[in-house]
């Protein structure tokens, strides 16, 4: 079959990014011709200014060499630019005569730096900051020449500035607005950049107003630059002139295309133009929603969606990015994104530090975080983007808010804060054992830009993702990532575009009852999903339609299916349920006889006060069971675990109420509830706590006049404390509410999502409006709860019951 | 000529899932059946951390390892990119609804793992002895 034929102007980062993602997933479906007006191939322009400030060199800056372009058959035109699309015969013409026809045609032509419309602007020394060529041009003029001006005091203007100052030059930098980088930081961060700039020896003129550039010919307007000269006629001397008042959108061809353009050539969710279905448009030229994207993730973003619909697969769309900043200039720590301006209807919340260069400002409007500021320590920035970006009510951690994610304690990294401090060797990731170097290692080999290509290549930052501040800054430091960034909407995993939320809400509403029919009415892009989405999708509809939807043992993890946990060697683990932590005589030597039988290696007392057989072989696992006799523990499942106790008024001088009755009947009357994620409880008798119920899903404590409450506490990566939820008279009431807190969790929790993080998403208050206040709603709550646990097997005994698959426990032996 | 031996019928595996075979000498080998009924053999090792394959979740033609969720291709055994590893394969022929493996392949292939370290752990320990005597 002959093969399409695809064009594209422009060779830049977005556009090479789009062909390199159509390539990985159409090799073959196109001949592809590109041209580039630069005669370089495709190099990173953000790094642009290391090169300028001399910690590297444009060879090591290039992205895909020419061989790139040979291997995967791409025709290049380099030097060449495009000056005609001939749309009704589609063909595109060079300046230099170069024709190529197109079925398809890509435009990616980026954008060019904003020239002041002053008198003088076509002097020679007189220059935008963009290309290789620019850049070429500082350094050369830096050899000759002593000095700069820079007008223009936003990140580009502050990094050419920066550089220039490090090649030698005198350097000025121009800026009209009352302060640095107006449009990122506030005005007293503004400030402290810029007296941290002065300190290293740069100038600045703040509210100057350009008037004219004069050169150094015979009527001051021909010739070289020599001098800038302001509104109110001073004068500053300039052999250089760098223009970085802002870029715009390269649309010139097209518009003389006839392509519709506004604030760039507008796209669609697809990045198709809107005007000529055979044309695209991705990167620094193309308006989405009213919006050219100017960083580099929210552009890969769109390179990803645009190659699949060429790719025919017309999957996905680009929905827009939140986009957050930070300045690459070395030895400076800068981070703002949302609203940190505030003003009506915000508080802030200001720490500032002038002598120790520490400033952070986090701006409120309706108990949510909507901007945020901060110069010197940007450690907790990328969590202080994600609690913007979702949105989440910050009332419940206001007052700990300005001290960071660590305060709320979170661990895994020493406490360490600036990754330029670390050596190579320090463990950055300590859930996956991933150390800065390897790190830096992996972004350089393999060409890796965003936070998300870094976690799946390395892990690091993977897991808990406390140390994702670290790890962004590494990026920032080494491949140049000015950003951070994220979809508006997290889809559940890959195969799907809806969120958890989405997917919930659909099961309820379509009353979806299997895995198959929700992949259907929700256009799953794979046959039968992945290990991410499967469980989450089978829990989904087992709490959402319980005796109605069927479990799924093929969609569990392993642990759920064979009702034990897997250990790293591929035996497993074996947790008899102990109610309320309770056991007996006969218990233990059932127990210390089945240790002995199947030579059990190990036999260790939980955190949940549970007795853990470890090293059983997977063949022995139902004999196991049938052996020790007693129920399920379940702590393999993502369900109720355990209810921790004391030993309360019954024996305890202390206590004040019976502890263990408690616990043993909330665990009876609970167990076998799956939920989203793990669930623990803990009673204790008194305010002395000895069962910690300050860190479990639900904490009760017993005081002279009845019960506590506790919810959302959590003892793992972040240790939670569980927050008051309420105090009751009777232990039926404790019952009841802790149920209904649990089934709304249930209903309402997102996969793998634990009561902490469901609480902070949809705030304590509406559970509490739900769970305490309306009287009539608890008790249908606990009612659907009882309804759904009514009957449910014990996978241990009730196999067929249960679902669970014998087959899996006794080998195939080939006769 | 060949040497094909029936292992179990298709029906024997659950659908997406797995079943082990046991063979007198070396680690276990998978076999998985998708969704379509086809069928496949790996050695029952992840050639990251050595997790037992046959305990994932099989989704299209891809398992994920139980112990760090690699996704591995039933068909040839590569890890997906980024991770980069190859678990054993394993000729399978079904007929008629039997899954047969071959059997000299059950004999030989990836067999001595397990028999080099059990081998040099002995050498090891011999040295030791002799050091210590």
């Amino acid at each position: 079959m002959k093969k399409l034929k695809l064009v594209m102007i422009g060779n830049g980062m977005a556009g090479v990014r789009t062909l390199e993602e159509l390539l990985k997933i159409a090799p073959d479906l196109y001949d592809i011709t590109v041209f580039g007006a630069e005669p370089h191939p495709n190099y990173n322009r953000i790094l642009l200014s290391p090169v300028l400030a001399g910690e590297q060199t444009i060879a090591e800056i290039v992205l895909n060499p020419l061989a790139w372009y040979a291997d995967n058959g791409i025709t290049l035109h380099l030097g060449k630019t495009v000056t005609r699309i001939d749309r009704v015969r589609r063909i595109v013409h060079a300046a230099d005569g170069t024709q190529a026809p197109y079925d398809r045609l890509l435009i990616a032509t980026g954008s060019t730096p904003f020239m002041l419309p002053v008198p003088g602007k076509e002097l020679a020394g007189v220059i935008g900051y963009r290309d290789i060529a620019d850049t070429e041009a500082m350094i050369a003029a830096a050899t000759k020449y002593r000095h700069a001006v820079v007008i223009g005091g936003g990140l580009l203007g502050l990094e050419a500035a920066n550089g220039l100052m490090l090649r030698g030059m005198k350097v000025t930098v121009v800026h009209i607005a009352p302060w640095l980088m107006e449009r990122q930081l506030d005005d007293v961060a503004g400030g402290l950049l810029r007296q941290s700039l002065v300190d290293r020896g740069l100038d600045f003129l703040i509210g100057a107003q350009t008037e004219a550039l004069l050169g150094d010919g015979p009527d001051g307007t021909t010739g070289r630059v020599k001098a800038v000269r302001f509104k109110d006629g001073t004068e500053v001397p300039a052999d250089l002139v760098v223009m970085a008042a802002g870029i715009r959108p390269n649309t010139a061809l097209a518009e003389a295309t006839g392509l519709h353009c506004q604030r760039g050539i507008v796209v669609t969710d697809t990045l198709q133009t809107v005007t000529d279905a055979r044309i695209w448009a991705v990167g620094e030229c193309a308006a989405h929603r009213g919006t050219a994207y100017g960083l580099v993730a929210p552009l890969f973003e769109q390179a990803k969606v645009c190659a699949t619909h060429l790719a025919e697969f017309g999957i996905g769309r680009y929905l827009g990015s939140q986009v957050s900043t930070k300045l690459k200039v070395t030895g400076i720590d800068l981070f703002s994104a949302g609203d940190f301006m505030g003003g009506e209807g915000c508080d802030s919340i200001v720490l500032s530090d002038p002598q120790g260069g520490v400033y952070k400002k986090l701006v409120i409007k309706d108990d949510k975080l909507v901007g945020a500021c901060l110069y010197g320590d940007t450690v907790d920035g990328s969590w202080y983007f994600k609690l913007l970006r979702e949105g989440r009510s910050v009332s419940d951690i206001r007052d700990r808010l300005m001290f960071g994610e660590s305060s709320l304690g979170d661990a895994g990294h020493q406490g360490q804060n600036r990754a330029a401090a670390m050596a190579d060797a320090d463990e950055v990731c300590g859930c996956n054992g991933v150390t800065k170097g390897a790190i830096c290692k992996a972004i350089k080999d393999k060409g890796l830009f965003t936070l998300d290509d870094v976690r799946k290549h390395t892990k690091a930052s993977a897991s808990c993702g406390s140390c994702t501040g670290l790890v962004e800054q590494i990026i920032m430091a080494t491949a140049g990532g000015d950003y951070s960034t994220a979809p508006r909407k997290k889809a559940m995993c890959g195969c799907t575009e809806h969120s958890h939320q989405d997917v919930r809400e659909a099961i309820r509403k379509l009353k979806l009852l299997t895995i198959a029919d929700t992949q259907r009415a929700l256009s799953w892009r794979t046959p039968n999903g992945c290990s991410s989405c499967r469980p989450a999708l089978n829990y989904y509809l087992i709490s959402t339609w319980p005796k109605e939807a069927k479990d799924d043992p093929q969609s569990r993890y392993i642990n759920e299916r064979s009702h034990a946990n897997i250990q790293k060697d591929g035996t497993y683990s074996v947790i008899p349920r102990m109610w309320g932590g309770e056991t007996t005589a006969a218990e233990l030597r059932r127990i210390a006889d089945v240790v002995d039988k199947y030579k059990i290696p190990t036999v260790k007392v939980t955190g949940g006060q549970r007795i853990d057989l470890l090293g059983v072989k997977k063949e022995d696992l139902v004999d196991v069971w049938k052996d020790i006799g007693m129920p399920s523990g379940h702590a393999y499942a993502k369900a109720l675990r355990t209810v921790k106790t004391c030993v309360g008024s019954e024996w305890c001088r202390f206590g004040t109420q019976d502890s263990t009755q408690l616990g043993k009947d909330l665990e009876r009357a609970l167990w076998r509830m799956y939920a989203p994620h793990k669930v623990k409880l803990a009673v204790s008798g008194c305010p002395r706590n000895c069962a910690e119920s300050g860190i479990k899903d639900i904490g009760v404590i017993g005081v002279e006049s009845g019960w506590e409450l506790y919810v959302g506490g959590n003892g793992g990566i972040k240790t939670e404390a569980g927050q008051f939820f309420c105090k009751v008279r009777t232990a039926e009431e404790v019952m009841e509410v802790s149920g209904a807190f649990l089934q709304l969790y249930r209903e309402e929790g997102w996969y793998l999502e634990r009561t902490v993080h469901w609480i902070a998403r949809v705030g304590l208050d509406s559970i509490k409006q739900r769970v305490l206040d309306d009287l009539a709603n608890r008790k249908a709550l606990w009612e659907r709860l009882q309804f759904a646990l009514d009957g449910e097997p014990d996978p241990w005994f009730e196999h067929e019951k249960a679902s669970v698959d014998t087959r899996q426990f006794i080998p195939l032996v080939p006769v | 000529m060949s040497d094909w031996i029936q292992i179990c019928r298709v029906d024997d595996i659950p659908v997406l899932g797995a079943r082990r075979v046991r063979r007198p000498a070396g680690t276990d080998v998978a076999i998985f059946r998708t969704e379509s009924d086809r069928v496949f053999a790996l050695l029952d090792r992840c050639p990251h951390k050595g997790g037992p394959l046959s305990q994932g979740i099989v989704f299209g033609e891809h398992v994920a390892c139980p112990l760090h969720n690699w996704a591995i291709s039933l068909e040839d055994g590569q890890a997906r990119a980024p991770d980069i590893g190859c678990a054993t394969r394993f000729a399978v022929r079904v007929e008629g609804g039997a899954v047969s493996l071959l059997a000299s392949e059950l004999a030989t292939l990836a067999v001595e793992e397990g028999a080099d370290a059990a081998a040099a752990l002995a050498a090891a320990r011999k040295v030791i002895a002799i050091a210590s005597a």
